[in-house]
C-alpha cells in the first residue's frame, strides 16, 4: 500500500450509544480539514449512516456488489455534494451477514485504503460476527461509550477483546456527557470512566438536542454553519485525532447558568 | 469528599448515585474480566510455573500436591494456590501435612 492511510474502526459494545452519528460528524469535519475520507457503514444488518448524511437516496451500488465484482468500486462511492472529499460506502443487505468473512471486509478496506487518508469503519453493536468482520478491516479503533453502567460494562468487553487484536492505538470517546448531572454527581464523571476502562480519552461528546435536529435533515453538525455543544465537540474530537495538540472538552466549563456555577460549588472538595 | 457529599452526610441524605453507579461497576467488572476468558489455561500455566519458581527459592515445596486454581464466589475473583510445604531451604522442617494457603486477589 501507498498510502499511509488510518483506518479506523468506531465501536461500542452496547447499541445506541452514538458509534453512527460519531461517524459521521467526523467523517465530515476529517474531510473538510482537507483529508480525503471514506465511511464505510459495516453495519450490514441495519444500515443507518446514510440516513445521517442524507445520501439515502443516491446509493445504487454497495460494498457487496464491490467484492461480487458487479461494479468497480468508484461507482459504489458515493461522495458528499457538500463535502467532495468524503465518500460514503454503503454496506450490503441483511443476507450479506451470511457470507461476509473478515477477509472480505479486509479486502474493502484494503481497496480504500488506496484512494483515501482516512477509512471509518462504523460498526454495528454487539461482539459477534459483524464486529469481528469490521475488526478485521482496521488498524485502529475508537470505543463510543456513554456515562451510564451499561455502556460502560459493554465497553470494557469490546475493549477486551480489541486488546487480542493488533489494534492499536485503541481509543475512548464519551459521549452524551450532561455536566449538570456530573457536577451534581448523578452521572459517572469522566474521570471514573475513562479510569475504570483505562484507554487514552480521545474526547467528549455533550448531550445536545442539536443532534437529533441535524438527523432529522441529513446534514451533521460538522456540516452546518451554526454553534452547537455537540458540534465544538466532534470538531474537538476530529483535531485531536489528526494530532492537533488541543485540550479535551471540560463539561466543567460547560454550563454557564447561575445553576451551574451553584453546582461547581458544591463540588469543591472540602477534605 | 466534596461539599456535597457533606452536605448530604450531614442531612442524612443518601449520597449522590455516581458513587453507587461507580462501585457497582467495579464490582461488576473485576467479575467480567476473568470471566471473558482472558485468563485462559496458558496464562494460569504460566502464571502458576512463576509463582511456584519464586516460592521454591524459600521452602521446598511437595510438587505433586501443589494446586493453583481460580475460584469465584461472590462476585470476586480470587486465585488460590494451595503450595504444601516440605522444609524451608535453610533446613529447618516446618510443615509435615499442613497446607499453606495463599490467597490473592486477582487484578487485570
Ligand atoms: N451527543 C448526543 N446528544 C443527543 N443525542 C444523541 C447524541 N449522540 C447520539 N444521540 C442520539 O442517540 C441515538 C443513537 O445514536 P446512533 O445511531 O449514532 O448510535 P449507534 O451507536 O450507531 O446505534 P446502533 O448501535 O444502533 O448502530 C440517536 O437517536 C442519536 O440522535
Ligand atoms: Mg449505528
Amino acid at each position: 500500500m501507498s498510502k499511509n492511510t488510518r483506518t479506523i474502526l468506531i465501536c461500542s459494545g452496547k447499541g445506541g450509544v452514538g458509534k453512527t452519528t460519531l461517524t459521521a460528524n467526523l467523517g465530515i469535519a476529517l474531510a473538510n480539514s482537507g483529508a480525503t475520507t471514506a465511511v464505510l457503514d459495516a453495519d450490514f444488518g441495519l444500515r443507518n449512516l446514510d440516513l445521517l448524511l442524507g445520501l439515502e437516496n443516491r446509493i445504487i451500488y454497495t460494498a457487496q456488489d464491490v467484492l461480487d465484482k458487479n461494479c468497480r468500486l468508484d461507482q459504489a462511492l458515493v461522495r458528499h455534494k457538500k463535502e467532495p472529499n468524503l465518500a460514503l460506502l454503503p454496506a450490503g443487505d441483511p443476507r450479506m451477514l451470511d457470507w461476509m468473512k473478515p477477509e472480505d471486509m479486509k479486502k474493502i478496506s484494503d481497496m480504500l485504503s488506496e484512494k483515501f487518508d482516512f477509512v471509518l469503519v462504523d460498526c454495528p453493536a454487539g461482539v459477534e460476527d459483524g464486529f469481528k468482520n469490521a475488526l478485521a478491516a482496521c488498524k485502529e479503533a475508537i470505543v463510543v461509550t456513554n456515562p451510564e453502567l451499561s455502556a460502560v460494562r459493554d465497553a470494557d468487553r469490546v475493549i477486551g477483546i480489541l486488546n487480542t487484536s493488533d489494534i492499536e492505538p485503541i481509543q475512548l470517546v464519551i459521549n452524551r456527557v450532561r455536566p449538570n448531572m456530573m457536577a451534581s454527581q448523578e452521572m459517572l464523571s469522566i474521570d471514573d470512566v475513562q479510569g475504570i476502562l483505562s484507554l487514552p480519552l480521545l474526547g467528549i461528546v455533550l448531550e445536545d438536542e442539536q443532534v437529533i435536529i441535524s438527523t432529522n435533515r441529513g446534514e451533521p453538525l460538522t456540516l452546518t454553519d451554526g454553534r452547537s455543544p455537540a458540534k465544538k465537540c466532534y470538531l474537538n474530537v476530529s483535531q485531536r485525532l489528526t494530532g492537533t495538540d488541543v485540550p479535551i472538552i471540560d463539561p466543567k466549563n460547560e454550563g454557564k447558568s447561575l445553576k451551574d456555577k451553584f453546582m461547581r460549588l458544591m463540588q469543591t472538595k472540602v477534605f | 469528599m466534596t461539599l456535597r457529599d457533606l452536605i448530604n452526610k450531614l442531612l442524612g441524605r443518601e449520597t449522590a448515585s455516581a458513587n453507587t453507579a461507580r462501585e457497582r461497576l467495579q464490582l461488576v467488572l473485576a467479575h467480567d474480566r476473568v470471566d471473558m476468558s482472558s485468563l485462559t489455561t496458558d496464562l494460569l500455566d504460566k502464571m502458576r510455573k512463576e509463582i511456584l519458581d519464586v516460592v521454591a527459592k524459600y521452602v521446598e515445596i511437595d510438587f505433586e500436591e501443589v494446586a493453583v486454581s481460580l475460584e469465584t464466589e461472590d462476585r470476586m475473583t480470587a486465585l488460590v494456590a494451595n503450595l504444601p510445604i516440605k522444609r524451608t531451604v535453610s533446613g529447618e522442617i516446618k510443615f509435615k501435612n499442613n497446607n499453606e494457603k495463599n490467597d490473592k486477589d486477582i487484578k487485570k
